[in-house]
């Protein structure tokens, strides 16, 4: 796998809307720095992330799939947060099992007043899937824009 | 065995327990048993048969069967037991509509092992003790039973059937099994060999469904990959993801609720190992959050609807050993 020069990976954020997505904002007001390559999708949970969504990221051109949520035990719905930390532990875990690069996916806390994490935490990410290069184990070819 | 299990269908249909027995019969060849309903005594008299290909397992049958009329009776194996007590703790089989006829079980027969040992033409296969009498065309073979198990049978977790109201044969114990070997050899592979031998066995995979049809954990009535617009439907053409993607999420609905009964990788057409991204969670369910046996009571909850404050966090997977992707 050789990683082109010119290579802008394409990551996608999912996060919650109570925590991560207002830790997001915050690093925008800020004036933080955190590379363009980062989609962020909004969504109501962290538990909302189902599997499928992570997958569908990858069908349809990420190279690399970020949950942030509250921090366990700050969910605004209680316990939304200790399912997906469960779900996303097995779900990872078997895409390790079927060879996919265990890098291209991580689950972060992020809370509202963590704005400097979530800027922190996208610049490591991105640096990460730029080492690992595009993502080719788990593309639909059907879907490849290059 | 059979005859056994024949006398007590007829038993139980004659004294008005049930009004249908579930049951076996032979399909195409006689290896290749079916599940069927018998419904009168001439029935169960003419085509019921239990034999070690008997692999199906009848607990599926039930959420449909226990919404009819009238009492069901069913002959269930340790191992379907355990889909049987699963399914009842989903509340998906009326269980009062059930008559549960549990039998002991000491391993099924896989019919390409016999082949694989050169046996061509199989005209018929007689059990005795451990030696198998295999007729074919070409002459008779004797093989060693054990060689001849189906995998599941092979590293076999228990011989205790979990719900019945009635036994033939002995209650057995649970076993030390050593089925998660294969899933540890895997593990200590390169992300690379991995990678190799899952798009081997999986590229085979012709989207026929029947992993998830026979599955007793998937039985949602409307089914995600029934979906027309999910795009991954059918087999695609020189594309690998569509094949990743149903085995990889197949594996994760049932996650927590299987019980390892290794249908899925007894009915694949194509041989592949399915039972081993099974395995794998299950693996992984007791090692991050204790050993939990799906099926094996009615009361714990299943790790994926149960939390704890303390859980590992999701980067436990990056920080394991191992060679890194």
């Amino acid at each position: 796998m050789s990683v082109t020069e010119n290579f802008k990976p394409t990551i996608v954020a999912f996060c919650c809307n109570w925590c991560s997505y207002a830790g997001a904002d915050l690093s925008g007001t800020n004036r933080l720095q955190y590379p363009a390559n980062v989609k962020i999708i909004r969504i109501p949970c962290s538990c909302r992330l189902n599997p499928m969504f992570v997958l569908r990221a990858f069908q349809k051109g990420a190279d690399g799939v970020i949950l942030c949520g509250c921090h366990p035990g700050d969910c605004h719905y209680t316990t939304g947060n200790y399912y997906a930390r469960r779900r996303m532990t097995l779900l990872f875990s078997l895409l390790d099992f079927m060879g996919i690069e265990r890098g291209r996916t991580r689950v972060e806390w992020v809370s509202a007043a963590e704005g400097a994490k979530f800027a922190a935490t996208m610049n490591e990410f991105t640096e990460t899937i730029m080492k690992l290069g595009p993502n080719r184990r788990l593309e639909d070819l059907r879907c490849r824009k290059d | 065995m059979q005859k056994r299990l024949k006398e007590k269908a007829l038993e139980l249909l004659s004294n008005c327990t049930v009004t249908r027995v579930l049951g076996w019969k032979t399909g195409e060849f006689f290896y290749d048993l079916t599940p069927a309903v018998f419904e009168t005594a001439e029935e169960v008299e003419k085509e019921f048969v239990y034999s070690g290909f008997s692999g199906a397992n009848l607990s599926k049958y039930l959420i449909q069967e226990s919404r009819k009329q009238g009492k069901v009776a069913v002959f269930l194996k340790p191992c379907d037991s355990y889909s049987f007590q699963q399914l009842l703790k989903e509340h998906r089989i009326l269980r009062e509509n059930v008559y549960v006829v549990g039998i002991s079980c000491n391993g099924l027969l896989d019919m390409e092992k016999i082949r694989a040992q050169g046996c061509e033409g199989v005209t018929a296969v007689t059990e005795d003790g451990d030696t198998l009498t295999v007729d074919t065309l070409y002459g008779t073979t004797k093989l060693s039973r054990n060689d001849c198990l189906l995998e599941r049978c092979a590293v076999c977790k228990s011989k205790k059937i979990v719900a019945f109201d009635e036994l033939i044969g002995e209650q057995g114990e649970e076993l030390e099994s050593n089925r998660f070997d294969r899933v540890a050899e895997l593990e200590a592979m390169t992300p690379e060999e991995r990678f190799a031998f899952w798009r081997e066995e999986l590229s085979r995979c012709i989207r026929c469904n029947a992993c998830r049809n026979v599955c007793p954990a998937c039985s949602c009535e409307k089914c995600v990959f029934d979906n027309e617009k999910s795009g991954v439907r059918n087999k695609a053409i020189a594309d690998s993801f569509e094949e990743n993607l149903f085995h990889i999420i197949r594996a994760f609905h049932v996650a927590g609720r299987c019980t390892d009964c290794g249908e899925c990788s007894r009915v694949c057409p194509q041989n592949i190992p399915l039972h081993l991204l099974n395995r794998k969670f299950i693996k992984d369910i007791n090692e991050f959050y204790g050993v939990y046996q799906a099926g094996a009571d009615m009361d714990t909850k299943s790790p994926l609807t149960d939390f704890t404050l303390d859980d590992c966090e999701p980067s436990i997977v990056h920080e394991r050993g191992g060679v890194q992707g």
